[in-house]
């Protein structure tokens, strides 16, 4: 076993411990440096993990082929440190309202350390044990505002929930085991056909896709996603949409992909209703809401239905769509709760009401949440338009070369999705910049590393989509990993 | 490869956009200034790339001022810009009203820089579209154009229904958009080319068609989706209601540009690509004009607001293109691109008039207006002029665009066009010298006396309009000279016998016309 392969792992693990020390020496005025030094390593590891030195240019498997290498657990390696600088930046502006902050830092990188194993799992075993290490720090994470009576529904309500998935996720486990005897993805794909009429290996495979279904927060098991959005701290809430949306589906890639594609080509129509039914879901629900983490709860319900869509398509462009998009997802998402943070820090509410006045209150703000709600929206020249178009062009191109039909009622409700949400993301603009209630019209203090992060949540939503090229070939790298 | 003309006559008004955000919000004057500036540049540019168009260099495609760049190499993306003679009137036409639409924003005293950066956005965007010979670049610049104006129309938009036209406006637009970008996709994939270019497209697909099923699921996709941008009968609704709200810089541009982006696109990109599905869906495409022209003629006749009455009218007049279209013969498209330019000067026009009269009554019901001809000599005879034209007077490119639309329509579906034409001479000339005696004759209520005509500066954007009604009514020559040959080849994929049988006879009707 080659050790040095899960290197980067270990480096984010040790760095979380180093801050849980740190807070005993450094003085508590100065606690949000700690936020910083951390963010400093992990500039390094993600400039190390881009250099193609060390652990990230093995391709290879250690543990017996339960952890894995490869360019699609590379890809997400680097997405998952780029979204927990950003979402340490964020920690960083709300680290004067929590109690502990370097617990709630090193708590970020434990996280950030369960998606990395998320990335490179390869193994039911492994596949188990990095969502437990995400879900259970974010139990944490999520409760984190003791003192808030919200915070603490939150974090009780996701535990439940959670831990329920997690029961059928282990169960499924267990008659997968049971039936044929395999965990490792590989082993079992070369097996899983022989079993495809065996009742007891596809309910198993159908709970272990229910656990999944919970962490993206698919139809039906997305009922916790706006309690939980809305009541936990603003960062926890961030990086539970980008960071662990983005581990549930590189683990949802990875099962259906490598370890039961024989499996999966039959189930077709299963998540394409699926999909559908979140878009609407998503959409519909978000339309009524006051409360802007709530609201952007529901629409992160809708986001999961456009990457299931990916899903579906069974296909590689597909795959890489869902990449391409994650990678736009993050910024856009990202600015917003930046933004949210920053306003709202000072607000008992959370209503978008809040947000009234934004435009002179802080022209950049303003901007940032305009930009993250117009590429939410899907509309040039921003990330979300070029992610929602590959990701129709890999359900067109599906329809067309299986002749499924549902293909095309899928788009068509992936179109009227997209038609809804314009709506309440333009309601949260028309707020900022044309509200008439707005109370308070003092000027919002910031920070240099709060501008320095809008700036690169800007940067990196234009970039992404007018320059669509570099990540896509990243993307369609990436996605060569899976089996079909 | 050095940039073309046209990167420059798009990019303009979109750099002044970007340049705008960094202006502080009190400083009007260099505000409007940098809009009108952008906006005249890039007229400028568009007249000289109209002028040149005849001694450039065309490609081995057939395009002029051609640009290439690629964007995403595996997609078959390119940033790719050239014009040949079906869109070069469009994009001339497109700054021009573009620079109207900047000069007529005067009548904005809010937010006034918010408003100048969408509408430079808008007139940009749309500009790119009509340039844009790659598919992606095509639907995405207009989706880029179409934004603001949702937007124009929610912040600035006048009368107490702007809620529920900005939300109908909003609706219909993104869905009929959506639509065809999936047409357009699933055209893309469908050929196999693995290319958005359209010149490489069409290329490829007359070599190997696509087959006609598969044509007749695309087409629908792009005829409906278009259409519903264009305002189709019946998915016209949303049209009279949102112009009659507009801020009238927003309903200039909208009906003068933006509107004919989906006509543009079944004439460049769906009747070449799927020739069978269009001649199978020909006839119920002209079926589907006599609504617009006939049934929404009669609900024009019925109107008491202006702005609705303007509005109503555009939908009727987009039924001739329609017929144009749905004719699949050379005098047919030729006609209707030539009345997608004049409608847009047309269009433009009329809203810019309204736009004045309501900002100085404050109303546009016709019953409380009259003898404004008094008051207001050039703005009434603008006014006269335009209703003229509106109704197919000889003189103004209306009425060239129309009678050739007719004599293409006449070999095709000689049952609608009679009907149409009853709908064009008859209804369109009740409701317009209606709406003029109503508005300009008759005795001039006491309250209007205080009412000023256009000063030299606000005149420019209205004679500018007219004159080039008036330029391309007398010499059509300038337009179809090039249109026609690109018209053949858009066309060459239907039956030829017809097309040159009919070519040779329109020629000498439209030289007869012209005399």
């Amino acid at each position: 076993m080659n050790a040095s392969l899960i290197s980067l792992e270990i480096s984010v693990i040790g760095l979380g411990l180093v801050l849980m020390l740190a807070d005993f020496f450094v003085p508590a005025e100065r606690r949000r440096f700690i936020g910083y030094a951390a963010i400093i390593a992990l500039g390094f590891l993600l400039a190390f993990s881009l250099s193609g030195n060390g652990s990230c240019s093995i391709t290879g498997t250690a543990f017996n082929g339960a952890f894995i290498n490869d360019g699609l657990s590379l890809f997400f390696k680097r997405f998952f440190i780029v979204a927990a600088i950003l979402v340490l930046f964020i920690a960083a502006e709300f680290a004067d309202r929590i109690v502990a902050a370097a617990e709630y830092y090193s708590l970020i990188l434990f996280a950030l350390a369960g998606m990395l194993f998320a990335a490179s799992s390869n193994d039911f075993a492994m596949l188990f044990v990095s969502i437990e290490l995400i879900t259970i720090t974010f139990y944490v994470l999520v409760s984190f505002q003791r003192s808030k009576l919200a915070s603490l529904e939150a974090g009780v309500k996701y535990l439940i929930l959670g831990a329920l998935s997690s029961a059928f996720m282990i169960f499924g486990i267990a008659l997968i085991w049971g039936t044929t005897g395999k965990l490792n993805f590989t082993e079992l794909a070369a097996v899983a056909s022989q079993y495809a009429d065996s009742k007891i290996f596809l309910l198993g495979i159908l709970l272990v896709l229910v656990g999944l279904g919970f962490k993206i927060a698919a139809f039906p098991f997305q009922i916790w996603a706006p309690d939980v959005y809305q009541g936990a701290p603003a960062p926890t809430t961030a990086f539970l949409a980008v960071g662990s949306k983005a581990a549930g589906f590189v683990l949802l890639l990875r099962v259906l992909f490598t370890a039961v594609p024989a499996i999966t080509t039959q189930w077709a129509n299963l998540l394409i209703v699926i999909s559908a039914i979140t878009i609407l879901y998503g959409n519909l629900c978000a339309l009524p809401q006051t409360n802007i983490k709530r609201l952007l709860g529901y629409s992160s319900i809708s986001h999961a239905g456009y990457l299931l869509l990916g899903v579906a398509a069974l296909n590689a462009n597909g795959q890489a769509a869902i990449l391409y998009y994650l990678g736009g997802y993050l910024f856009t998402v990202l600015a917003g709760f930046l933004v949210i943070t920053l306003v709202l820090r000072h607000l008992e509410t959370e209503e978008i009401a809040g947000l009234a006045g934004l435009n002179q209150r802080s022209p950049l703000l303003a901007a940032t949440m305009t930009i993250s709600m117009v590429s939410l929206a899907g509309i040039p020249p921003l990330a979300g338009f070029f992610g929602k178009f590959l990701l129709l062009k890999s359900a067109v191109e599906a329809a067309q070369a299986t002749h499924n039909n549902a293909y095309y009622y899928l788009v068509f409700i992936a179109l009227a999705g997209v038609v809804i949400s314009m709506y309440y993301y333009f309601g949260v603009i028309k707020e900022m910049y044309w509200s008439k209630e707005a109370k308070d019209l003092s000027a919002i203090p910031l920070s240099a590393p709060a501008m320095v992060t809008a700036w690169i949540c800007i940067g990196g939503i234009f970039w992404i989509g007018m320059f669509p090229n570099v990540l896509l070939n990243l993307a369609n790298a990436a996605a060569l990993a899976l089996k079909i | 490869m050095t940039t073309s003309i046209l990167t420059y006559i798009w990019g303009i008004p979109i750099l002044a956009a970007l340049a705008l955000i960094v202006v502080p919000r009190n400083y009007r004057v260099p505000i409007r200034a940098i809009a009108v500036l952008a906006t005249l540049i890039s007229a400028v540019l568009a007249v000289k790339m109209f002028c040149d168009y005849g001694c450039a260099k065309a490609d081995d495609y057939g395009y002029r001022f051609v640009q290439q760049i690629p964007w995403v190499e595996s997609l078959g993306i390119s940033y790719h810009v050239g014009v040949d003679g079906l869109n070069v009137g469009l994009i001339l036409m497109g700054a021009i009203v573009a620079f109207a639409a900047a000069l007529c924003s005067f009548e904005i005293q809010s937010r006034e820089k918010e408003f100048y950066i969408l509408l430079l956005v808008m007139s940009g965007g749309i500009l790119g579209a009509f340039a844009s010979l790659d598919l992606f670049f095509f639907y995405f610049l207009h989706e880029l154009a179409l934004i603001p104006t949702f937007i124009m129309i929610g912040i600035w938009g006048r009368g107490d229904k702007k809620n529920f036209a900005t939300f109908q406006i909003t609706l219909y637009l993104s869905v009929g958009a959506l639509i065809a970008l999936i047409g357009l996709i699933a055209l893309y994939l469908q050929s196999g080319a693995g290319t958005f270019d359209i010149p490489k497209l069409i290329e490829h697909i007359k070599a190997t068609p696509i087959s006609t099923s598969a044509q007749n699921f695309i087409f629908p996709l792009l005829l409906f989706g278009f259409g519903i941008l264009v305002s189709l009968w019946p998915f016209h609704s949303w049209a009279p209601l949102g112009y009659g709200v507009a801020p009238s810089p927003t309903a200039m541009l909208h009906a003068g540009v933006l509107k004919k982006f989906g006509l543009y696109g079944l004439i460049r990109v769906a009747l070449p690509m799927l020739p069978d599905a269009a001649q199978h869906w020909a006839n119920i495409l002209a079926w589907l004009c006599v609504g617009n022209i006939l049934y929404i003629g009669w609900v024009t006749m019925r109107q008491r607001d202006l702005n609705m009455l303007i509005g109503n009218s555009s939908v009727a007049h987009m039924g001739f293109i329609f017929l144009g279209i749905a004719s699949l013969n050379l005098i047919g498209v030729s006609g209707a691109v030539l009345i997608m330019i004049a409608h847009g000067f047309l269009a433009a026009l009329t809203f810019a008039l309204s736009g004045y009269i309501y900002q100085q009554t404050g109303t546009l019901q016709m019953s409380d207006l009259g003898g404004l001809c008094r008051k207001l000599p050039f703005i009434g005879t603008a006014l006269l002029m335009a209703a003229m034209a509106g109704c197919g007077l000889p003189g103004f490119a209306n009425f060239v665009g129309e009678v050739t639309v007719f004599f293409g329509s006449w070999k095709a579906f000689p049952t609608i066009t009679f009907i149409a034409l009853w709908g064009a001479l008859v209804i369109g000339g009740v409701y317009m010298t209606r709406a003029v005696r109503n508005i300009l004759h008759g005795p001039l209520p006491e309250k209007w006396n205080s009412l000023t005509d256009a000063n030299l500066w606000r005149k420019l954007p209205y004679a500018l309009l007219l004159a080039s009604l008036f330029v391309f009514g007398c010499w059509p020559r300038l337009l179809t000279e090039k249109i026609n040959p690109d018209a053949e080849k858009a066309l060459s994929a239907y039956k030829m016998q017809v097309t040159s049988a009919q070519s040779s006879v329109g020629h000498q009707q439209l030289a007869n016309v012209n005399k």
